[in-house]
């Protein structure tokens, strides 16, 4: 049985044509895809490809490194 | 020839005409050495995300690097011993970017709020994802109703 809403399936944000590029040196892209607590947002969530999922996962522990994102965030 | 992104902290007592002494400094030591700093940038005093030797702020310099690993080497060598660096990180680069780095457009206090706004946001899309296998499970109870 089918549930009544069926909601579409996002698409990647990173692929296609003017996605943003994924950098660790700009934390106002990259904290869109980290939790409240600073946890990296799991891709089944924030629907990003396998492969940018682990681009930006480098790029945020970069960004961490560098204080411009906390590791944990109370 | 290999190029480098590389970012520095700076401790937040020391001045703006300090930071670029500072860096005049490094990239002597770099030229020195045979490498070309490209593009260098001042992202000026921003609030670090976590206390760095009792820092709560830093000042964020950039330098765009195309020579040898040796001069970078040294830099980094010089940078262990100076007391005034708080951080460093190099990155090797397949090419180095031309425009400015996305922190030099957009770096205010209120924009920075707003960011944590929609931050929030995307935290509870988290927090919905934690939840998720017991969706999964009420999900199946339904199923089975």
């Amino acid at each position: 049985m089918r549930k009544p809403f069926m909601r579409r399936r996002k698409t990647c944000p990173f692929s296609g044509e003017k996605a943003p590029k994924i950098d660790y040196k700009d934390p106002k892209l990259l904290q869109r895809y980290v939790s409240e607590r600073g946890k990296i947002v799991p891709a089944r969530i924030s629907a990003v490809s396998h492969k940018k999922q682990r681009e930006l996962a480098r790029a945020i522990k970069r960004a961490r490194y560098l204080a411009l994102l906390p590791y944990v965030a109370e | 020839m290999a190029y480098y992104e590389h970012v520095y902290i700076a401790r937040q007592d020391i001045s703006p005409a300090q930071v670029e002494v500072l860096t005049e400094e490094l990239e002597k030591i770099l030229t020195e050495n045979g490498a070309k700093v490209e593009r260098q940038e001042y992202w000026g005093l921003r609030n670090l995300q976590y206390k760095i030797k009792k820092n709560r702020k830093g000042h964020y310099s950039l330098f765009h690097i195309s020579g040898s690993h040796t001069a970078v080497e040294e830099m980094e060598r010089r940078m262990k011993i100076n007391e005034d660096v708080l951080r460093y990180m190099t990155v090797r680069v397949d090419e180095l970017p031309t425009k400015p780095s996305p922190v030099m457009s957009r770096r205010d206090r209120d924009d920075d709020r707003r960011d944590r706004g929609d931050r929030g946001d995307r935290g509870d899309r988290g927090d919905r994802g934690d939840r998720g296998p017991r969706d999964g499970e009420r999900r199946e109870r339904r199923d089975r109703n």
